[in-house]
């Protein structure tokens, strides 16, 4: 195998697994020292650079990064990464006078930005210190699109959208809200340089079954009746409520509808529990508010009596898988189930709907009525048109929104500067060396051993008895700490030097976790497997070293390394260093995402 | 040395034993010896080799004297019986502690200082008695916890770290044990846990006085050029007469060597050692032939590691002296002390 080349940024890239997750690349546990360090205001900056809502991403964030945290590798739970974001968020007290201020000059260069969800309002943060004149427009009358439509405000508070919306509206935009365009060509007329279309997929999927006319008043499409609460125009609704769908919006729909008097409220799912697209915890909190999950019902009928939908019949399936292992959802042959109800909630799935986008104007759809979108630099075939958020790829959620919104941000500032927009900037990176003393870090490398926190919630009574009190209370500064105890810092590097090492095997006798390796190299493949424990993550890298004086190799795998540092604490002649790794994705205009 | 505990995580894919133990369960307290000492090498096989033979650790009895190297009993094997005797000590204490429970299995942990200086005499003693033990010395040339005086395995010619001579000729504890009738003699190398771990549980297996001269280098005050117990310097002249492969009991025997290359030798517990030969002509039954080439490839500067001797019929301490089957440890007051009518009857006997 190859000495790994350490030359190349991705290298120690992948292993900050939470880091690589995340869409938008915030340098999770840099962020997570600070809040260890109750330097809540420095941990906040840093998401807020990376991720643009880092109260709002505390609260909702899909959280792509926990799944893929190390600390999962060695115990059951990872970090509960999101959950810090939001104690810095909590915490930051005042921190206007850290934020950009408009720009004192602008490059008379104009953007106009179609939707103001958080795919537009990246674009246009990135953009405004540059000097943009930047117009925002939305039919809603407020900014932040589906994070303030749609998601409950048990779940995220009005006062969190409010300032972190302002954050951005606060520099020297332009926002035009309770305006819908229906012409792109037009907008187009009124001669801006670029066009960034951040619409959403706004439009909820329907459930056309017999009775489905007859029973319209009392059922709703999810999303739009969830946006229609969110407003206030919706207070009520009936005792018994079903929801249909799997997926996270019909746990929205069915929490909301327990706190606008639904008593008995059911989700029913076509598929198994398991395959449920709902993240697990969505799960969770909706069943610990007594909404029972049941699976395996496929929708077959509204049943209306008396022009009044009186409940609905499901035929009831099982899984069977082909050879292919394909899943399939045949019938049991048993009878039918019927649930009675007075409402219905349909959220089966959301589209996105361009109506608006002439089909003469150069932009191009492919045969699903999406536009052609290139995935890194976001261009239509329209050069002036851009796209990002679930209007590029269709439904994703706020953080791919984000991280859709600098890329963008960064072609529009190319674009407008007359430069190339496939060509990326690179990445910032640096290597710094940890070690203060003799076994002194700069960071604390004690692991700690303690499982996950769980997260305080509300009482149970009192939430649901009020639609707008969060149900989770937040971390206090006590868990907080000891929950960011629990990262391993992982974006401290083990760095191998071959010109200091004696192969006296201290490192190898003192990783905990059996990291490390001093072997005659072979094919990847070959020395995967004879290591001190074999490793069997593919997807995680070695470390191979240039040949010792012995002939052998050090060989380390990255997979569970706990960033301890005993290795480098035990090394007698420094071979090993512990160097912490910044990697900063840069934005727009060659500003850094964090620091 | 570092100040931090071990993390209790681990490889979410470690192995556990017949007793379903892992190889942390047989871990120590964390070491306190320089960063890259040979004998913390040397406790991590002692670790390895415990953990694979799934031995009970509670019927492990550590022993020592005093050194870096006896200090590392504490850092192996936590839950097994310790000893840390006086300097030089520890083959009594271990010979008494034996005589009293010959059920526990011995190791006795010390050092070059510790058994060639002080602890000679104690060390012959143990060995030409067979008492039932693995002896392992960590021979680092020096006395490492006085900083670094010449120990009496030093080679002469060897040069100290501040380029003093040693001018006395070395003590070389293998022919002095293989001269002292121990049943099992190795010699081996602390950076080399392949050949270690094999060794330590062949000699565990052992059911005589097994004899480990394992060169450890000391980092701090034997580790230069000049050195002959240096890293540099024992990777560079040793010369192993043979490998080995320890099947318990439990294991299947494979067979993989070219014929006439393996030797598969049965020990009286029922382990066997497989040797595969990489000196053709030498011979681990003869303890003549062994000595001479001992002698041999010192004079040529090369340093013989390996399995070097071993009697597959040992007869230990406990055999001489004809003790009864029990522990005499597990033996009540009434059978110890028989009483006045008995001592009148041998006292009768022997006028
Ligand atoms: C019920 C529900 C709950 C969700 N919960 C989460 C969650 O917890 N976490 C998470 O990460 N994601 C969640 N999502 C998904 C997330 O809200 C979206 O992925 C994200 O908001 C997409 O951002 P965007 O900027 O692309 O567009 P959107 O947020 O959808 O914003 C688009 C905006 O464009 C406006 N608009 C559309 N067409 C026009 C037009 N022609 N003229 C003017 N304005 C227009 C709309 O009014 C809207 O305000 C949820 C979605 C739903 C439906
Ligand atoms: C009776 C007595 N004499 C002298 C000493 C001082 N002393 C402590 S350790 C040691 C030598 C240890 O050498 P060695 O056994 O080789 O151990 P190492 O530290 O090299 O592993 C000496 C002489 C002592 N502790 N007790
Ligand atoms: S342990 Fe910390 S640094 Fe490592 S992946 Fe998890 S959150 Fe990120
Ligand atoms: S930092 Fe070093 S000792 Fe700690 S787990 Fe990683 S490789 Fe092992
Ligand atoms: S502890 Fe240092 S010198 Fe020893 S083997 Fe490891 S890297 Fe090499
Ligand atoms: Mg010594």
């Amino acid at each position: 195998m190859q000495a790994t080349d350490l030359r190349d940024p991705e290298y120690f890239h992948k292993v900050v697994d939470c880091q690589h997750a995340c869409p938008a690349h915030t340098p999770v546990p840099e962020y997570i020292r600070l809040i260890a360090d109750r330097k809540y205001a420095d941990a906040y900056m840093i998401n807020w650079k990376s991720n643009v809502f880092p109260g709002v991403l505390g609260r909702t964030c899909d959280r792509p990064c926990e799944p893929a945290c190390r600390r999962g590798r060695v115990e059951d739970e990872p970090v509960a990464i999101c959950r810090l974001k939001r104690v810095a968020a909590d915490n930051k007290g005042d921190i206007t006078g850290r934020m950009p201020r408009p720009a004192k000059t602008k490059n008379g260069r104009r953007i106009a930005m179609v939707g103001a969800g958080p795919a537009s309002l990246t674009v246009a943060r990135d953009l405004a210190p540059l000097g943009y004149d930047i117009t925002v427009f939305d039919r809603d009358s407020r900014g932040g699109g589906m994070i303030r439509s749609q998601i409950p405000k048990f779940r995220l508070p009005e006062e969190v959208i409010d300032e972190e919306v302002g954050f951005i509206e606060g520099l020297g935009i332009t926002t035009k809200y309770g305006i819908s365009i229906d012409s792109l060509k037009s907008l187009m007329a009124d001669g801006y340089d670029a066009v960034f279309v951040g619409t959403g997929a706004p439009r909820g999927r329907s459930l056309e079954l017999p009775g489905r006319a007859e029973g319209a008043a009392n059922i709703h499409i999810g999303i739009d009746w969830l946006s229609s609460v969110s407003f206030g125009h919706i207070e009520k609704i009936g005792r018994r409520v079903i929801v249909l769908g799997g997926g996270n919006t019909a746990m929205d729909c069915c929490r909301t509808a327990r706190r606008l008097g639904g008593a008995d409220v059911k989700v029913i799912v076509r598929s198994g529990f398991e395959e449920m697209k709902a993240s697990p915890w969505e799960k969770d909190d909706a069943m610990r508010e007594d909404i029972p999950i049941m699976n395996f019902l496929v929708p077959k009928s509204f049943v209306v009596e008396g022009g009044k939908l009186t409940g609905m019949t499901f035929e009831k399936v099982q899984a069977e898988y082909d050879a292919k292992g394909r899943r399939n959802l045949v019938p049991t042959g048993e009878l039918d189930t019927y649930v009675e109800c007075d409402d219905v909630l349909v959220a089966v799935g959301q589209e996105n709907s361009f109506p608006w986008i002439e089909k003469d104007i150069g932009l191009e759809f492919d045969r699903w009525g999406m536009p052609v979108v290139n995935e890194t630099t976001f261009q239509s075939t329209q050069p002036k048109v851009f796209f990002g958020g679930d209007a590029a790829f269709g439904p994703k959620n706020i953080i791919w929104a984000v991280a859709h919104g600098h890329q963008a941000a960064i072609s529009i500032h190319k674009f407008c500067q007359g430069e190339d927009i496939a060509e990326r900037p690179a990445p910032g990176v640096t290597l710094t060396s940890q070690k203060m003393g003799i076994h002194e870090w700069s960071y604390d490398n004690d692991i700690s051993n303690d499982q996950r926190f769980a997260v305080p919630h509300r009482d149970k009574a009192e939430a649901l008895a009020d639609i707008k009190a969060e149900v989770e209370l937040g971390y206090d500064e006590k868990l907080a700490f000891a929950e960011a105890q629990r990262c391993l810092n992982c974006d401290v590097q083990t760095v191998f030097a071959e010109p200091l090492c004696i192969e006296c095997d201290a490192c190898v006798d003192i990783c905990p976790v059996d990291c490390i390796s001093f072997t005659g190299n072979d094919d990847e493949a070959v020395l995967r497997t004879h290591l001190e424990a074999p490793a069997h993550n593919l997807t995680q890298d070695l470390y191979v070293s240039l040949p010792l004086k012995t002939g052998r190799i050090m060989a380390k795998d990255e997979d569970v390394c706990l960033h301890c540092g005993l290795c480098a604490e035990r090394c007698p002649t420094g071979a090993w260093d512990m160097q912490r790794f910044i990697y900063d994705l840069t934005q727009a205009g060659g500003a850094s995402c964090s620091r | 040395m570092t100040f931090l505990l071990k993390p209790k995580l681990h490889h979410p894919n470690l192995p556990t034993n017949a007793l379903g133990l892992t190889r942390r369960d047989y871990e120590g307290s964390v070491s306190t010896l320089c960063a890259g000492c040979g004998h913390d090498s040397i406790s991590a096989a002692i670790v390895h080799a415990c953990f694979e033979m799934s031995l009970q650790p509670h019927r492990i009895a550590k022993m020592s004297g005093i050194g870096c190297s006896s200090k590392t009993p504490t850092y192996f094997l936590g839950a097994s019986h310790g000893f840390n005797s006086v300097h030089g000590r520890m083959p009594s204490v271990l010979t008494g502690a034996n005589l009293a429970n010959k059920d526990l299995i011995y190791l006795g942990v010390s050092g070059d200082g510790d058994s060639a200086s002080i602890g000679l005499g104690q060390f012959a003693h143990s060995i030409r008695r067979g008492v039932n033990m693995v002896y392992i010395v960590e021979n680092n040339g020096v006395y490492g916890l006085t900083k670094g005086q010449f120990s009496a395995t030093a080679d002469r010619g060897a040069k100290s770290k501040r380029g003093v001579m040693n001018s006395d000729e070395a003590i070389d504890m293998v022919s002095m044990a293989m001269q002292l009738g121990a049943t099992f003699v190795a010699r081996s190398f602390s950076g080399d846990k392949a050949q270690l771990v094999p060794l330590i549980q062949a000699a565990i297996s052992h059911q005589g006085a097994a004899f480990i001269d394992c060169i450890s280098p000391c980092v701090a005050f034997n580790n230069h050029e000049g050195s002959t117990k240096s890293f540099d310097y024992v990777r560079a002249h040793n010369d192993a007469v043979n490998s080995l492969d320890v099947i318990t009991g439990r294991d299947e025997i494979i067979v993989d060597y070219a014929p006439g290359t393996l030797e598969m030798v049965k020990q009286h517990d029922g382990s066997v050692l497989a040797l595969r030969k990489l000196a053709a002509d030498y011979d681990v039954h003869d303890r003549i032939a062994a000595q001479a080439w001992l002698s041999g490839r010192h004079a040529k500067g090369e340093i013989a590691t390996g399995l070097l001797y071993v009697d597959l019929d040992p007869v230990d301490l406990h055999a001489s002296l004809r003790t009864v089957d029990t522990p005499l440890n597990e033996l009540d007051e009434t059978v110890l002390c028989p009483g006045a009518a008995m001592l009148d009857r041998i006292n009768a006997s022997l006028r």
